[in-house]
Order: C-alpha cells, then structure tokens, then sequence
C-alpha cells in the first residue's frame, strides 16, 4: 500500500484502530471457515460512521477493495479479505443506541452481539428472535449480512424480518438510510435487498430491529424414534395438523453422540431425536402439547420427555447449539454442509446421503432444522490420512448437488461467500445470476465491496444492460426520464 | 408532463404486428376506454399467455420505445403518480396458473394473475392459505397485489408480504426471464429479488410468477369489538394489548369523525386457548366495553372505497382523497389529532382504519383546496415524525399532489437500480418516487 494511504488511514482511526502487523494480521485471515485464508494489507478498526465513512471514501478514491467483518464466526468465508484490500472490522461499533418498548424497536450498531440485545431488553419481556447457533458471539452486522436464521426462524422468521431499517455507507462513502422505525418507506424495500447481500452492497453502520414479546410459556418436547424416517413422518404430521411450533429440530445418532460426548445434554440414545418447541398463551400451548405428543406416539416414539423448566430447556438447546463444535469430540477433523431441501424430500435425501457417505467411505452427522427443510449434514473426516480431506470435501458438494436436484438450496442461512459462489451455477441460470448483478452494479459500479464473493464470474458494471441513448422525446425535453 | 401515446401510430402499429408474431391474434387488440390507467388512455392491450410470451412482448415494446403498464385485476391502476407515458398495457389475465401447491412443504408456487381469492380457494382445500387480506382479493391479482405492496391486518402477526414472498420470477424490459429466491421457506443464496420486486411498482420488471410460504387455516377464530371511549383510550388500548402476552392475529383501530373509536381484536388457534385469552384480555381492558362482532370488521377499510357516487361514505363533499399513512403503533393518538386538528368538521368528513403495525388508511373529504392543505400538512407532520402518507387516490378536481412523498436520501440508489433493470424507462414511466 502507498505509504501516504496507509498515513491517511492512520490519521482516520487513530495509531490503535489500524493493525499492521503480520502476526496480529493472521487473526483477520479467515472467518470460521478456516480453509480460506487471505492476508489483507490491513485491518481497521473504525468507532463511529464517519470514520467508516472515510476510510471509504479513501478505498473508493484509491479503487482499494475492502471487506467488513464482524464477529467473524461467518462459517461461508464471507468475511474471507480479498487480495490487495482492507478489512474494517466494525467491533468497535458495539453500542445499542435506542430501546424503544413501546414500538418494540431497538437502533444499534453493527458491532453489537446478536445475545446482547435480548439480554437489554429481557428485564421488558421481549427478546430479538434470530437466534443463530453463534449467537452468543456473533454481531448483528454480520447477521445483517448474511441474513442469519436460528432454531426459531421457523416460526419468527429470519434476521430479513426483524430488520426494518439501516444506516448504510455506500461503497462510495455516501452516507445513506434505508426503511426506518415505520414500515412501508416509500420506495423499493433496499433494506430487503441489502441484508443477506453478504458485505457486497456497502456496509451497515446502524441497524433498527424490532423486538418481540416473550411468549407466556414456551415447552420443549424431546421424542426418540428409531431413524430419521419416523421423526420427519412426525414433523409432517404436526405440519398437516396446522401447528406451526417455534422451532422443530432432528439430530441423527451420530449427532446426538457428539453432543452427549460434549455437554451431556442427557439425550435419549436413538436414531432420530426430534425437538419440538411450543410456545404462547399457557392454554393454547397445553391443548398443543397433547396432540403433539399424540403424533410422537403414532410415529413410534420410544420415549418422550417434556422440559419445564428454564434449566431444562437450556439443557436440551445447549446440546442442539453446540452440535457442530462437537463434532470435534468423534471426529478430529468435520465440514459442516448448510443445504435446504423441501421438507418433505427428507427421506428420499437422507438415503441418497447414506449411499453416498458409504461409498466414500466417510462418516456424516446430521442436524436438521426440520421444519424449514434446513440440513446441515457434518462430513467427518481426518486430515492426516491422505486423500480424506479431499473427498470430504467432493462428499460435502455432492450433498448439495441432492439438495439442488430435490428442488431444495445451496445455504439456508451460512451464506454463499467464497465457499459456494460455484455452486451459484448450478441452483441459478445465467440470466438469473446475470440479473442479481445488476443490483451489485447499482450500488456498487466499481465492485470494491466484498469484490470476489457471492457470484461465480465477476462481472464488469457497464457491460449489459448496453449504454442508455435518450429518446428523442427526451433530448426534446417533452418527457423526463428518471 | 403528461404525454399520452407518445411512441406514435406508426409504432404503435408496428408494434402491434410485432405482438401478432409472439400472442395469439385475439390477444393483442386496441384499447378500449375502461382501460384508461390514472387518467391516461393506452393505445393497446396485450394478453401474453405464457411468462415467455410476456418477456418476448415486453422486449418488443422496449425496443421500439412503447411505454408499458403492466395491468393484473386493475383495482389499483389510479395508485402512484400518473404515467408520464403510456403506449400498451400488457395484462396477466391469461397467467392464472397454480402451478403447484406443495402442502406437505407449507408453499405455493403461482402465476402473478392468479387472483387471491382463487389462490386461498385452491389453499384451502389442505386448510392452509396465504396470510394476507389484501382489498379485493376476488379482483386483485397476485402480481398487483405484490407489486403495490398491499398487506391487511394479518400483518401484524404473519409478516408482510415481504415476510411471505419466497421466491420471484421477473421479466425484465430487455427480455430476460429471471428467476430469484427460491421454493423452499430457507435460503440465503444470492439477492433477494422477491423483495425488491414487493413494492416496487412494476418499475423493474413484470412479476411473472411468485412462490410463497403457507401457514395453516386457523382451526377456530374470535373476533371482539372493544368500545374505547376516546382517542386516548383507544390508544392505551392497543399498546396495553401489544405489551400482554395475548397471542392476537390481527389489531386494528377504527376512527370515524363522526363515531366513538372502537377497537377490534382477532384471536385464532384451539379452543381451549382462545377462551384463556379472551379470559385474558377482559382483565386487560378494565372497564370498556367488549362484544363479539362480525369478521367482516377485518375488510373495514375497503369501506373507504370507492372514491365517488355509489359510496357507502358519500358525505356531501366535492373532493375525496384516500392516503396509506405509516406511523409508529405508539402515535395513533396523536396521529389521529393532527387529522383532526387539520381537518375542520364543519367542511371536512373523514375515517381512518389503523393497524397496530403502524400502518393506516385515511380518507378525507371536503373542498378541494381544503383537502390539499389537509394532506400536505398531515405529509410534512408524519414525515417529521419518521412516518410517511402516501396518496393511493383521489379526486380529479384536486390540484396535483405527489403520491410518494419524500423518497429520502437513498433515491439516487434507487434511480440506479431502475438505470439497471430498466434504463429506457418502459415500465410505469414517472409512476414511482421521485419521478421514477
């Protein structure tokens, strides 16, 4: 980097918010997903919106690509820093600005972490509903980003539903806002189309999310069924039975080992452990309990537990969380896969996944988010016998390719980033992706946001659509175009 | 300026060959005057049968400069500003299609010009529907309905459809089919086209189909009238209810010049929690006064339709106007004082229908200049307060009054985004915000 840059970046965030230094570098080279990595020239560290703003202002003057970072916990590479750029981490930014119970809105930055907010506004009885597994970790700038989901996304949506506005710094250093604390700005909806747009439209500097009410009672049910196959069959049942609980997740065997191996979550050994949980007022969610239970019996349930109390119920969450970082506890080395299937091809999946699996000869645990059709199969494997973590990581694709073939997606809530943007091809057609890039180059003509993810081909702002000649009835300034 | 059929007859006749090739014959005829769209006559209209057929017609009229609507039910033709141009219409009425209704998944996939009302039918028969009470649902399209954004009061609890739309399929001016999102409730691959597409007026492209995320039918509903005495109460009311840990679907409060407020509650789901929650919100609500009433409560704002004679609300007044307000749930009362204080009763009527979401519909009557003055104050006040009025329709005889409002300091991304998607400016010229 130019020496008179570097001075000018300096002189924006101070001695202490730029790092330089090779070793301390190494902690911004990847995000979760460690087998990216990319040393960036630099990291900054900005405190307010006007210093991100500058430091844009100096990236857009320099056609100096950057990418924002959170927490880092992104597991798509996301936040993998690109070549000849700079990352700005915004966990400097970490203030909760407005609490508002009565509109049920919060205003915060980006680097405030995704639990904190609930946290703040529990004493009200609310909470922020996106409850990714990292939550206790992860920002809401990230979760903005990638549009993050949760166990309860079923029933409360994703981070896109609970984001109604944003301060955001154009990757031209213009400072803009989309939606605001009232719903329906006029105009097209660019908070919708900025979150889950992955750090590639601009960056984030202020967020208003709504909150939520914390419902009167909320009952975990715990079923064990002998195989995936009867848990899925119950998941349908209570779908066709018109509940829709807040969440409905499914650990395979090998998942539930894991976890019990990591937090003793005291799991029922068994093939299929689904976990439902209702909530709402006490009575409706008592008249549901019953007939849920109903469908784990006639789907051949062994054994079902219900979990009262608050401990109970951390107890048997903290296993679903910590499912993936378990994996470490039966396998030394995991890919973890985030496909989405209709739900309905579940057992159709999982036995061309059991075939598959064989035939590579490698291990795979599921965790499901089976309400949504949300599958994260883990491919375990060992790095020191050669050869696995290569066909770990063609097992890992193959699985998407069965989730793309049974209708389904590539990422229902890690994100395309640098991992999947091949696979982009292979879910959407060229006019499709040829499309999704016209946004990009709306808001960003000189691609320096997050250049190299998302899409497979870069392409040049300004290709197509071909250059605009005014009709003749503008030129004779009868009619006005916009 | 309003420049009705501004391509020319030797276009617009070219033009109509051109459509000959790609519609059948009897699809593609002169317009007739019910297809006048915000006051503006169109040369032609055309009936693509296909989504490729639309794209096809769509690129035609893109390249030989014919200004395009696209028309679903026609219910909302006069909301936006009217067209700068306009040439051709090019309709939905043929893509009606369901194309595949996945129960088992909770998700429908369906073309823009089925109607909603054909849509829930279809749903129903697995007790399922879309959560949506859009204003004429055996009328309004699929398309028009995504396109204007129009979401009831079931938003409150299910989203708006924003939070419904899964997946989108959109031609654009220069041909391109492009399909975004997905058919499953999950996905996070690429942009969010759907949602860029909701609300956007058909400035972009044409929604040639939608998929959507389903929620169950209800197994049993209730639905409650709440007398507030005044304003205030009425609007204790609603934050005291949005603050309880009752599981309502819907909010609404009704404002009448000439009546007491009233507020109306749904609750659905079983039996058994329903009656604790109606045990409930008596306790809640103290001393006012509560009854069962009608569901029909729930389409009370198409009562504000429509705008002239035949008008279940003709009040005497020359000029109406009915505006989409958006503020926050905490502000109705005040809301509701800055329409009274800017609407004197002796020469105004009003009514307003607004949802615990914030979001209003508000119809004024009374002399031209009178009302005017009324929305543009009521626009400079909410807009201040961080809300928004838009006109949806009004009266001939009043003067010109932008429908938008302030687009805010993210119009030039906006205007890049119609550079993009449509640098000719074929669809819905000057409809939109900011002149787009």
């Amino acid at each position: 980097m130019d020496s008179r840059v570097f001075q000018e970046l300096r002189t924006i965030v101070g001695p202490s918010g730029l790092i330089t230094s090779s070793e301390e570098l190494r902690t911004y080279e990847s995000d979760a997903l460690t087998n990216f990595r990319v040393v960036p020239f630099a990291v900054l560290l900005p405190q307010t919106t006007a210093e991100v703003q500058a430091i844009i202002r100096v990236c857009h003057r320099e056609k100096m690509p950057f990418v924002a970072r959170g927490s880092g916990t992104g597991l798509s590479g996301g936040a993998l820093p690109v070549e000849n750029g700079v990352v700005i981490a915004l966990t400097r930014m970490n203030k909760i600005l407005e609490v508002d119970f009565a509109n049920a809105r919060v205003v915060v930055e980006p680097g405030v972490i995704n639990l904190d907010v609930s946290s703040r506004v529990q004493p009200q009885d609310f909470f922020y509903a996106p409850d990714p597994s990292s939550q206790s970790v992860c920002s809401i700038g990230g979760n903005v980003a990638e549009n993050s989901g949760g166990a309860h996304c079923l029933k409360y949506g994703f981070t896109t539903t609970h984001v109604i506005g944003l301060e955001v710094v154009l990757p031209d250093g213009t400072l803009v806002h989309f939606g605001s604390k009232t719903l329906d700005m006029p105009g097209y909806d660019l908070a919708g189309v900025f979150v889950g747009s992955e750090g590639t439209l601009g960056i984030a500097t202020k967020v208003i999310l709504r909150i939520v009410k914390r419902p009167a009672c909320v009952r975990t049910l715990l079923a064990a069924f002998p195989s995936p196959n009867e848990a899925g069959a119950a998941v349908s049942d209570i779908i066709a039975a018109g509940m829709l609980p807040a969440a409905m997740e499914m650990m395979d065997n090998l998942s539930i080992q894991a976890a019990e191996a990591a937090v003793h979550a005291n799991y029922p050994n068994c093939g299929g452990l689904l976990l439902v949980e209702l909530d709402g007022p006490v009575a409706e969610v008592e008249a549901l309990t019953i007939r849920v239970d109903q469908i784990f019996k006639k789907n051949g349930a062994s054994e079902i537990r219900v979990a009262q109390s608050d401990v109970e119920r951390a107890l048997v969450w903290k296993g679903r969380k910590s499912a993936f970082a378990a994996m470490g506890r039966i396998s030394p080395n995991y890919i973890v896969q985030d496909g989405v299937i209709p739900r309905t091809a579940l057992p159709k999946v999982l036995s061309e996944m059991g075939i598959l699996s064989a035939k590579a000869g490698l291990r795979v645990a599921n965790v499901f988010h089976a309400g949504d059709g949300n599958l994260h199969p883990l491919v375990l494997y060992d790095r020191r016998i050669e050869g696995q973590e290569a066909a770990a990581e063609a097992l890992s694709y193959q699985i998407l390719e069965l989730c793309i073939a049974a209708g389904g997606s590539i990422t229902g809530e890690h994100g395309v980033g640098e991992d999947k943007k091949h696979a982009m091809s292979k879910m959407f057609a060229e006019p499709d992706l040829e499309t999704m890039q016209r946004v990009r180059c709306a808001f960003d003509p000189l691609q320096l946001a997050n250049p190299t993810k998302i899409f497979p081909r870069p392409r040049m702002c300004g290709e197509k659509p071909g250059k605009y000649v005014p009709h003749a009835l503008e030129t004779a300034e009868v009619a006005e175009r916009f | 300026m309003t420049v009705a059929s501004p391509a020319g007859t030797a276009s617009i006749r070219a033009f109509k060959v051109a459509a000959h090739n790609v519609v059948t014959p009897d699809h593609v005829h002169s317009a007739q005057p019910s297809d006048v769209a915000a006051g503006v006559p169109p040369e032609v209209v055309v009936e693509p049968g296909t989504e490729q057929e639309l794209a096809q017609v769509l690129k035609i009229a893109n390249d030989s400069r014919i200004a395009v609507i696209p028309r679903g039910g026609g219910t909302k033709l006069t909301w936006g500003n009217p067209p700068s141009r306009l040439d051709a219409i090019i309709s939905t009425a043929r893509l009606t299609r369901i194309i595949e209704h996945a129960w088992a998944d909770l998700t429908v996939s369906v073309e823009a010009g089925c109607t909603v009302q054909k849509l829930q039918e279809a749903l129903a028969l697995h007790n399922q529907r879309l959560a949506l009470d859009p204003l004429w649902p055996d009328r309004a399209t699929i398309g028009g309905v995504l396109s204007t954004n129009d979401t009831g009061t079931l938003r409150l609890r299910f989203g708006g459809l924003r939070d419904l739309i899964i997946g989108a399929t959109l031609a654009l001016p220069d041909g391109t089919l492009a399909s975004s999102g997905g058919k499953v409730v999950k996905n996070v691959a690429g942009y969010d086209l759907p949602k860029l597409a909701t609300g956007a007026f058909g400035t972009l492209g044409v929604i040639t189909r939608a998929v959507f995320r389903l929620h169950p039918l209800p197994q049993n509903s209730l639905h409650l009238t709440i007398l507030a005495s005044d304003l205030h109460e009425t609007q204790r009311i609603i934050l005291a209810i949005q603050n309880s840990k009752l599981a309502h679907a819907a909010l609404q409060a009704r404002v009448w010049a000439e009546a007491p407020p009233e507020v109306n509650i749904l609750f659905e789901g079983t039996e058994a929690g329903i009656a604790a929650q109606r045990t409930d919100l008596t306790k809640l609500m103290g001393t006012a006064k509560m009854k069962e009433c009608s569901p029909d409560v729930w389409k009370v704002r198409q009562e504000l339709w429509p705008l002239s004679s035949g008008s279940a609300m003709q009040t005497g007044f020359p000029t109406s106007a009915i505006v989409k307000i958006s503020i926050l749930p905490s502000t109705v009362a005040l809301t509701v004082q800055r329409i009274s204080q800017a609407t004197n009763p002796q020469h105004f009527g009003w009514r307003a229908v607004l949802q615990a979401t914030g979001i209003g519909w508000l119809r004024l009557d009374g002399q031209p200049d009178a009302v005017h003055e009324a929305l543009q104050g009521l626009r400079t006040d909410l807009e201040a307060a961080g809300g928004s009025l838009v006109a949806l329709e009004h009266s001939e005889d009043l003067a010109p009054f932008d429908a938008w409002g302030q687009p805010g300091d993210a119009l030039p991304v906006m205007r890049a985004l119609k550079q993009q998607f449509d640098p000719r400016g074929t669809l819905n010229a000057g409809r939109f915000v900011g002149g787009i």
